[in-house]
């Protein structure tokens, strides 16, 4: 199929959804008393959101992740010969990601692949890390602390994220350089007696990726631990419970819409992390969004870049999606 | 197995303030026990104490016997019911109730037959399967008591679990609960401000004002012959006439009130010249053809088996109470009547008067 054929199924696409899932909603058992939308907001209102929510849905995320996914199916031509005989779907570029050729398939593109399964790797990991740093942090100042404490916390945990990301992952790596601040600082002890490469051995990448969406997870566990009635904790704890079981099985049960929000935002952004692995990597880092980033402005080759990012977010939401139903849980309850 | 509790000389301060004064109590095995006062009078943080959520400044909490102190909440042989029951919502019944078992390392099979007796206990039997927001108020209720009683405390705590149900509920569920604490024959202590609660459930009661214990006794007891002020005007209605005591012969005193002298029991011994009051029970005025107080009737409530009638003797307002048995006309509204006092109480005046 000519590729020039496809552009009017992707304008098309978001309407049929709307459509689709708005044909879904008149099969649900309306609730009786309740106030329709037009009639709660007004006309003007009413128009204004429709209009404002809808243009920025579908010209701002909608169709430009969908011109994204359909350019991935496309081959890689010089702009003469775009809309041409040649300008056809293909699966190329994704072929190119598994085997580092698009005709070839008897290697595997070790490279690309080993990159890109270390960055969900990692990325999960740094997930985790930043959970079981946040959590005692969003219940001490959830449950525990008094409210000139927690106003102190919370300003100590903000201020830093004024500055830009990629100062930040400058500072970090001014911080963790040969001849960085702790280098010296472990020097001047005693523990070290040569400078440790941080940065080759990606440390300093993974401590800037832990801290870099490290708030996106303190704020949604912190709302949730919040919520929960201290006299549930007094209850589990009157009858019986260690602490330990407490967390287990009162708090984090309550705290699961929260813990999932936080996660999937925590993952998804490190996996698309940039900045800090640009600035942060050391020379043999693999980390696949910078991969990403060459397909476009290095390898000029738009098409594959494309495939590639569309890979990466596919992968994540799949695995987003696992963990929710392993956990029980749907995604309405997860913004709540 | 029951225990005892005993409160020795046990005093609770937040900061400058003391919610607990030396508290001196002990509290039988078995016995059902309320505490009753206002809010804010230290009777939670009495619970709380017990319990183990809040530790005594001073004095100790014996239960059994052992002192309790260094001894956490969750290793405490007592069982707290909460206000609001913080049931856990995202537990079916049988999971709240089994949680403690299942603390102690139980598996579901394992505690299956003892969540399955306390649901009967509770008159729950078939309800386990059900999430805790499925159920009404009053099944709420006995699927906290079933909760707490899991572990077989020693003493069951309850801090005012009736407060939120309807009238109806309540007065059922006070038959209910006293009838489970004679069933599981262990110490319960209660915590109300609902006179009603406390008189017909308890075996005794312990009058807190401002975080002092006032009286401590059998509701009879409690009702007939308070001992001070505070308890006389806070458990019951009572008419309180401020005066001097003019004379004391005996048992009883004469004082002298804004509607002349009265004569009343002095159980405190008052002697001629010192402040105190006279509490006259609106069921111990009767309406008298003889001589007696003369006042006016201003306003006549039905209620079928009593009638409240609002008097006016002098500048003072007093209630009558009449039963329907009593064999008394009511009076009208407009009418003087002339009353006599069946009994009267005369207790000295202190400032934690209400």
């Amino acid at each position: 199929m000519l590729a020039s054929d496809g552009h009017p199924f992707v304008l098309l696409l978001p309407f049929v959804v709307v459509a689709g899932f708005w044909l879904l909603s008149l099969l649900d058992p309306k609730p009786v008393h309740r106030v329709s939308f037009w009639k709660r907001n007004g006309t003007a209102v009413s128009i204004f959101l429709i209009v404002a929510v809808g243009l920025w849905a579908l010209f701002m995320i909608v169709l430009p992740q969908l011109f994204m996914v359909e350019m991935s199916f496309r081959p890689k031509l010089p702009p003469t010969a775009m809309g041409g005989a040649r300008d056809i779907y293909t699966f190329e570029n994704y072929r190119y990601f598994l085997y580092g050729s698009t005709r070839d398939s008897s290697n595997w593109n070790s490279l690309h692949l080993t990159a890109f399964f270390t960055t969900i790797f990692v990325s999960v990991l740094v997930t985790l890390f930043n959970f079981l740093f946040s959590y005692p942090l969003a219940f001490y100042m959830a449950q525990v602390a008094t409210a000139a404490r927690v106003r102190l916390l919370l300003l100590l945990l903000i201020a830093p994220y004024w500055i830009n990301e990629v100062l930040r992952a400058f500072a970090f790596r001014v911080m963790f350089a040969g001849s960085g601040v702790i280098n010296r600082a472990l020097q001047g002890l005693g523990i070290l007696s040569e400078p440790f490469d941080f940065l080759g051995n990606n440390v300093a990448l993974y401590m800037g990726l832990s801290y870099a969406y490290l708030l996106l997870l303190v704020f949604p566990l912190y709302n949730a631990v919040e919520s929960l009635d201290r006299r549930q904790i007094e209850a589990a704890r009157d009858l019986g419970a260690p602490w330990w079981h407490i967390h287990l099985f009162i708090v984090m049960p309550h705290a699961k819409p929260g813990i999932a929000s936080g996660c999937t935002l925590v993952l998804m952004l490190t996996s698309g992390a940039l900045a800090a692995p640009l600035v942060l990597g050391g020379p043999r880092t693999l980390w696949f969004t910078p991969i990403v980033y060459d397909r476009f402005y290095q390898a000029f080759n738009w098409p594959q870049g494309s495939a590639y990012a569309f890979i990466l977010l596919l992968t994540c939401v799949a695995f987003v999606l696992l963990v929710l139903r392993l956990t029980k849980l749907s995604l309405g309850e997860m913004t709540k | 197995m029951t225990a005892d509790v005993h409160l020795d000389a046990m005093t609770v301060r937040f900061g400058p303030f003391t919610a607990v004064d030396r508290a001196e109590l002990r509290i039988a095995p078995g016995e059902f026990f309320s505490f009753l006062g206002p809010s804010g009078c230290g009777k939670t943080t009495i619970l709380r104490t017990i319990s183990g959520f809040i530790d005594p400044t001073e004095g100790a909490v014996r239960i059994g016997g052992k002192d309790m102190a260094g001894i956490g909440a969750n290793k405490r042989p007592t069982a707290l019911i909460f206000q609001n029951l913080a049931l856990f919502p995202m537990m079916s019944v049988a999971d709240n109730v089994g949680y403690a078992l299942r603390v102690r390392g139980q598996s579901r099979k394992q505690r299956q037959k003892r969540v399955d007796e306390l649901l009967d206990l509770v008159a729950l039997g078939d309800q386990g399967s059900k999430m805790v927001d499925e159920l009404s108020g009053g099944q709420r209720q006995r699927v906290a008591i079933a909760r707490a009683l899991a572990v077989e405390p020693q003493v069951l705590l309850l801090d005012e679990p009736l407060s939120a149900l309807d009238l109806k509920l309540r007065q059922h569920m006070r038959r209910e609960l006293r009838a489970i604490q004679q069933r599981v024959g262990i110490t319960f202590i209660y915590i109300t401000h609902d006179q009603g609660e406390a008189l017909t459930m308890s075996d005794r009661i312990a009058v807190m004002n401002r975080g002092r214990i006032e009286q401590v006794g059998d509701g009879r007891t409690i009702y007939d012959h308070p001992d001070t002020d505070f308890v006389a005007s806070f458990v019951g209605e009572t008419n309180a006439l401020p005066g001097r005591v003019l004379e004391m012969t005996g048992e009883t005193a004469v004082i002298e009130t804004e509607l002349g002298p009265l004569s009343g029991v002095n159980p405190r011994k008052l002697m001629r010249g010192s402040a105190a009051k006279l509490f006259i029970r609106p069921e111990a005025l009767r309406p008298t053809s003889g001589e007696g107080l003369s006042a006016l009737v201003t306003a006549v409530a039905y209620e079928g088996n009593l009638t409240h009638v609002s008097l006016l003797a002098g500048a003072t307002p007093l209630a009558m109470l009449l039963g329907a048995g009593d064999g008394f006309a009511p009076p009208s509204p407009g009418e003087t009547i002339n009353l006599a006092v069946t009994h009267a109480t005369i207790l000295p005046v202190s400032d934690a008067g209400i």
